[in-house]
């Protein structure tokens, strides 16, 4: 009768578990690649013999240390940025009933839509005159007042209890240290929803860092991993499936051993 | 406190994140429109006003119209698909199938890669002859194609690419809407007798209406302006036929210093996106009240 109603219930663990194993495919064949030589890259045989040559062979052929440390570098930078703007921001549109707070949100919310990465040649530009291209500063910048960020940690801010406030503000304490006091231990669960995100971001962003860096000294990962992907290269899959395997690695393993956390936390920002 | 202490206070506050906020998205905005309606700095003529010269510049430049199509194209051919499946994604997780957890795991990881590892990855398998699709052809009797290499095909294969990294991601948002519904709507619904397709079809897409409106619309802006898979895989090429308008932009102003050109391509990108903003605005707003 249940199966008269519709697809039963078995035929769509199949199908789930289909589209699961499609979905996961490309992932494990890069895996694959990378830790086999070569001549197995396209074989598939049960008992190939593994290697971490490949690893080695794309470490040697770009500065994969330095990429390393300036995305460090970059993701850092970013995300310390954002955290005290947009705490400052999220906390003057929760909690003060200021003049043009309205405009000054709607003007925020307007970053939501057009993001810095499509205003390409005026904040190159911008950068150009201030004299910072080819800094891990430059990268940074245009991101740092993420309106997203300010977005999520208002509506966390507006849900905790004035009284919160008061109490405080009765024992003395001034308005930063309120914030800091109150506000920020109680919304912790959005600012780590809302890192993971940013780091997520900012480690695999793209296009604006290859606009503003031109040297090894500045690059990202993602920049340098570029290198791997032209059509033309002399293809040789170990490496490549190597390199990106690399590049990816730290943000891959951290979501694979926190991977709920991961999950719950674009959940979070997800319900908005 | 009084209202001119909270109006120092709170802006004081705001100020810090407002003028980087001006400084990189408004400004470049305004900035955009008035080099648009002027023409590039050469190294001996200075940039002078030239009205709405670009603007018709543009609508004669074939290239621009082709990049539109293809935009167009991959914009139809993407969201659909990556949509649907990211909402049957959602369904199953969300449904109590065994080992839940893996199905969740695996849809998702896609979307912790950068767009340029998925570009390297799915390198792999179209490259012509070498690659997992021409190999599995040859296994059926058909020749080498070179699938990026051919103005027919290429687009589609960024398609699949893009569908394969964002369905991931969008069932996150479905994820986190089916979470919300009561479940004890499902139960009243079986007590009535009322079966699991057409509980899904009268009660669950209905409610799921606000988080579809919300995906599309970031669909769409995901069609604009992600073009990472582009810029490094392909160039554009061949012929154009896989340049996006995002792409396109980038190869004006950055490969061929044409700036007043890039600011006109830039400009109709943002009345896209602007014309999106509107769109939420007045549709979604009305709808759902989060505040």
């Amino acid at each position: 009768m249940i199966a008269a109603r519709g697809l039963p219930r078995s035929l769509e663990a199949v199908g789930a578990w289909t589209l699961a194993v499609v979905w996961v495919a490309p992932l494990v064949y890069c895996v694959w690649a990378a830790f086999h030589p070569p001549e197995f890259a396209s074989r598939f045989e049960l008992l190939a013999p593994l290697t971490l040559d490949n690893f080695r062979k794309a470490w040697d052929s770009a500065p994969f240390a330095q990429y390393f440390a300036n995305t460090f570098a970059l993701v850092t930078l970013v995300l310390a940025g954002q955290l005290v703007l947009v705490t400052l921001a999220a906390y003057a549109f929760a909690r003060y009933e200021f003049a043009g707070r309205e405009v000054a949100f709607a003007l925020v919310l307007v970053q939501l839509m057009i993001m810095p990465d499509v205003l390409l040649v005026e904040n190159y530009l911008t950068m150009a005159s201030l004299g910072l291209v080819d800094t891990v500063f430059a990268m940074a910048l245009p991101y740092m007042a993420s309106a997203f960020g300010i977005f999520l940690l208002r509506q966390t801010f507006k849900t905790m209890p004035k009284e919160l406030d008061d109490a405080a503000r009765v024992e003395g304490a001034g308005a930063l240290t309120i914030l800091w006091r109150v506000y920020v231990p109680l919304a912790r669960p959005t600012y780590v929803a809302f890192a993971l995100v940013s780091v997520s971001y900012h480690w695999n962003n793209f296009l604006w860092p290859l606009i503003v860096t031109n040297s090894v000294e500045t690059r990202p990962l993602t920049v340098g991993l570029r290198v791997f992907s032209a059509i033309e290269q002399g293809v040789d899959w170990s490496t490549i499936t190597a390199a990106t395997l690399l590049s990816c690695g730290p943000l891959l393993v951290a979501f694979l051993l926190f991977q709920r956390q991961f999950i719950q936390s674009f959940l979070r920002a997800g319900i908005r | 406190m009084t209202r001119a202490k909270a109006t120092l206070y709170g802006w004081l506050l705001l100020l810090p994140a407002f003028v980087l906020l001006m400084a990189f998205t408004h400004w470049p905005a305004i900035a955009t429109l008035y080099a648009s309606l002027h023409s590039t700095p050469r190294r001996n003529r200075p940039s002078v006003f030239v009205g709405l010269e670009n603007f018709e510049a543009m609508a004669d430049d074939p290239i621009f119209w082709q990049v539109m199509w293809n935009n167009l194209l991959y914009a139809i051919g993407t969201i659909p698909v990556s949509v649907a499946l990211a909402l049957l994604m959602a369904l199953w997780v969300n449904d109590k199938l065994r080992g839940q957890g893996w199905l969740r795991l695996a849809y998702f990881t896609p979307t912790v890669l950068p767009m340029i590892a998925v570009a390297n990855i799915w390198l792999f398998f179209y490259t012509p002859d070498y690659g997992l699709i021409d190999q599995i052809a040859r296994a059926f009797g058909a020749g080498a194609t070179n699938w990026l290499g051919n103005p027919d095909t290429v687009l589609y294969c960024m398609m699949v690419m893009t569908v394969w990294k964002e369905a991931g991601f969008f069932m996150i948002f479905y994820l986190a809407a089916l979470q919300q519904i009561p479940p004890n709507l499902a139960e009243a619904a079986s007590i009535e007798g009322c079966g699991r397709w057409t509980f899904f079809r009268r009660v669950t897409l209905p409610l799921l209406m606000p988080t579809t409106l919300f995906v599309l619309v970031n669909a769409v802006i995901g069609a604009f302006r992600l073009v990472d898979h582009v810029v490094a895989l392909t160039g554009g090429g061949p012929n154009n036929a896989s340049h996006l308008l995002l792409s396109y932009i980038y190869d004006v102003a950055f490969r061929y210093w044409d700036v007043a050109y890039g600011a006109t391509l830039t400009v109709v990108l943002l009345a896209i996106l602007g014309g999106l903003a509107l769109f939420q605005f007045a549709v979604l707003e009305k709808r759902i009240h989060y505040r």
